[in-house]
């Protein structure tokens, strides 16, 4: 196993995020406020508790969880786009280093990342509203977990993408919309027929929920399915970056 | 002969326009050799260094590196290999330190500050370690394209166009540091459309054109192939026939007997110039005008595809 080949791919990608270290942790908290004074100040006045949560904390796990999947999308998306656009990916192509090994670098340090952001929308959000989590450890696997699958989406979308349009274009008309629409802030019991059914085809719906239950023992879904559709959609993505490894699909010509 | 440290054989490449930029390629390099191939642009050089080195998929054929497999086990062949690209690709918000050591670690080994520190006084980057890349020249950038690809200390050395649009002075740096790596018994593959380029550098020397390898030869032998020229004399009054006396030189006429014409190797110490102009001068042949000329390289290849034929 070339280790040295994972560590010096990681470091690169913490660097890169290290070089613009004051807007990672100024984007994020000032956002993170603006949600609060927004949703928990304004509308939060009007809804006072959802399943017996006051609304401020109820959309801690959504809020997260919105930061979390875009992050992890876009970082891990532009950690391999930018080789390939610059031509610096020969390099990568002809060292010796395995498919996943080259993943456990990028999508492991995009996944670090997503998650000591979703750390600091959690310690932001506690000057806000109280927080409580039932279940710490559900709500470190959940973060992690969902960190890795979407930076393993990202890794693919970067590998996909032929232009930087195309990069911003999935983040912003699936990840958003799918983010906004599955419960981030809101139960989806609240939402008429048919489309509390029609949510359940979204994928997001599942992983807010099982992190909401992990701070509040409550979701809208069973737990056992949370962790089910987020752990499939992981091995989903892993198939497909085997494949495309396989093929050298956009990658070698 | 001994195992050869790199066999390529039957590679062919058809891209997927349908394009076939390598046709059944067979080559094998010996180690430590400096091996240049020589062909114009587009004639398949790049894709076959791609190829060796992982960045293109072949369409058919193997690759043996030190006895390694490239595709079924590419991490051993590939350990041995460091690739200089033609086109000048770098990270441009590293340092010149960090993307050299990236390079060193990436290929599987731990950091090695001293190695690091040698590659980059051999390349006359030293002073420049803490510099960003986007802030160096394009003659500086590729220097630091030498130093990645030498950070792992490969067996193999590839260098695709060292040269082009290069300056004077990286150009004597390169060659005196591919002189050192050959002492130290580093193999060096590099391709080159220029024959002067072949000929000051390499052991031996490939000439590939239109995705075939036309030939492979020691130099010394390629160079006396490549080295014909035409030495033409304009006569004051023109000849009938080549008068006697000239033999040795094996003389032509042509152009109406206007132009005497002898063809030489220019490779040889001797030439037989001189003592053909005292000959003609000894006979009172004179000649108004005097010209020579050197077989281009397309020259070269129609005669070579023209003797293969
Ligand atoms: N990715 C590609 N897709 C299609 N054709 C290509 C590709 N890369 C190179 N070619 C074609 O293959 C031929 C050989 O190219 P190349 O190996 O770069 O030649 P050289 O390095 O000798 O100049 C050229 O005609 C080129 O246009
Ligand atoms: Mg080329």
């Amino acid at each position: 196993m070339n280790l040295h080949g994972v560590w010096a791919i990681y470091r690169f990608e913490m660097a890169r995020a290290l070089r613009t270290l004051w807007q990672s942790l100024v984007a994020p908290v000032l956002t993170t406020s603006l949600y609060f004074i927004v949703f928990g100040g304004a509308i939060g006045s009007r809804m006072q508790t959802v399943d017996g949560v006051g609304y401020g904390s109820f959309i801690v796990p959504g809020l997260i969880m919105l930061s979390l999947l875009t992050q992890s999308v876009g970082n891990a998306s532009i950690g391999i786009y930018f080789p390939k656009f610059t031509g610096t990916v020969f390099e990568l192509l002809s060292a010796p280093i395995s498919a996943m090994e080259m993943v456990l670098g990028y999508v492991g340090a995009a996944a670090t990342k997503s998650v000591v952001l979703g750390l600091i929308i959690l310690a932001t959000s506690a000057f806000f509203v109280p927080i409580t989590v039932l279940h710490p450890g559900a709500m470190i696997a959940f973060l992690l977990l969902t960190a890795l699958a979407f930076s393993l989406f990202g890794f693919i979308l970067g590998i996909w993408a032929g232009s930087f349009e195309q990069l911003n274009f999935v983040p912003m008309l699936l990840i958003t919309p799918l983010t906004f629409l599955g419960g981030s802030f809101y139960s989806i019991d609240m939402l008429p027929q048919p489309w509390r059914t029609v949510s359940l085809f979204n994928p997001v719906v599942y992983l807010v929920s099982g992190f909401r239950w992990s701070f509040f023992g409550k979701g809208d879904v069973d737990i056992a399915l949370s962790l089910g559709v987020t752990l499939g959609f992981l091995v989903v993505c892993l198939a497909i970056i085997a494949w495309i490894f396989k093929s050298g699909w956009r990658l070698k010509s | 002969m001994p195992e050869p440290i790199l066999a390529v054989a039957g590679v062919s490449k058809t891209y997927k326009g349908g394009f076939t930029a390598l046709h059944h390629v067979d080559l094998a390099i010996r180690k430590g050799e400096i091996f240049a191939l020589l062909g114009p642009n587009g004639a398949g050089k790049t894709t076959l260094i791609s190829i060796i080195c992982g960045i293109v998929t072949p369409s058919s054929g193997t690759i043996t590196v030190a006895g390694h497999d490239a595709l079924g086990d590419y991490k051993a062949a590939r350990r041995r290999i460091g690739l200089v690209p033609q086109e000048l690709s770098v990270d441009m918000f590293e340092t010149v330190l960090a993307t050299v050591t990236f390079s060193r670690r990436l290929f599987g080994h731990p950091a090695n500050p001293a190695h690091i520190e040698r590659v980059l006084r051999d390349l006359s980057l030293w002073d420049k370690r803490n510099t960003k890349i986007m802030a160096l020249s394009g003659g500086m950038k590729r220097r630091v394209l030498i130093a990645k690809a030498l950070a792992h200390e490969p067996e193999i050395l590839f260098l695709d166009e060292p040269t082009a649009g290069v300056d004077v002075a990286l150009r004597r740096d390169m060659w005196k540091l591919v002189h050192g790596l050959r002492e130290q018994g580093t193999t060096i593959i590099l391709t080159t459309h220029y024959i002067e380029e072949a000929e000051e550098m390499a052991d031996r020397v490939g000439v590939i054109d239109k995705g075939r390898l036309l030939l492979v030869e020691e130099k010394a032998a390629l160079m006396h192939k490549l080295g014909k020229r035409e030495l033409d004399l304009t006569l004051v009054e023109p000849l009938a026939a080549v008068p006697p006396g000239l033999e040795r030189w094996q003389l032509s006429l042509v152009n109406d007997g206007k132009v005497l014409r002898y063809v030489f190797d220019a490779t040889e110490e001797h030439t037989g110039i001189p003592s053909l102009l005292r000959a003609l001068a000894e006979q009172s042949i004179s000649f108004k005008d005097l010209e020579t000329s050197k077989s281009s390289l397309e020259d070269i290849f129609v005669d070579l595809v023209g003797e293969r034929a």
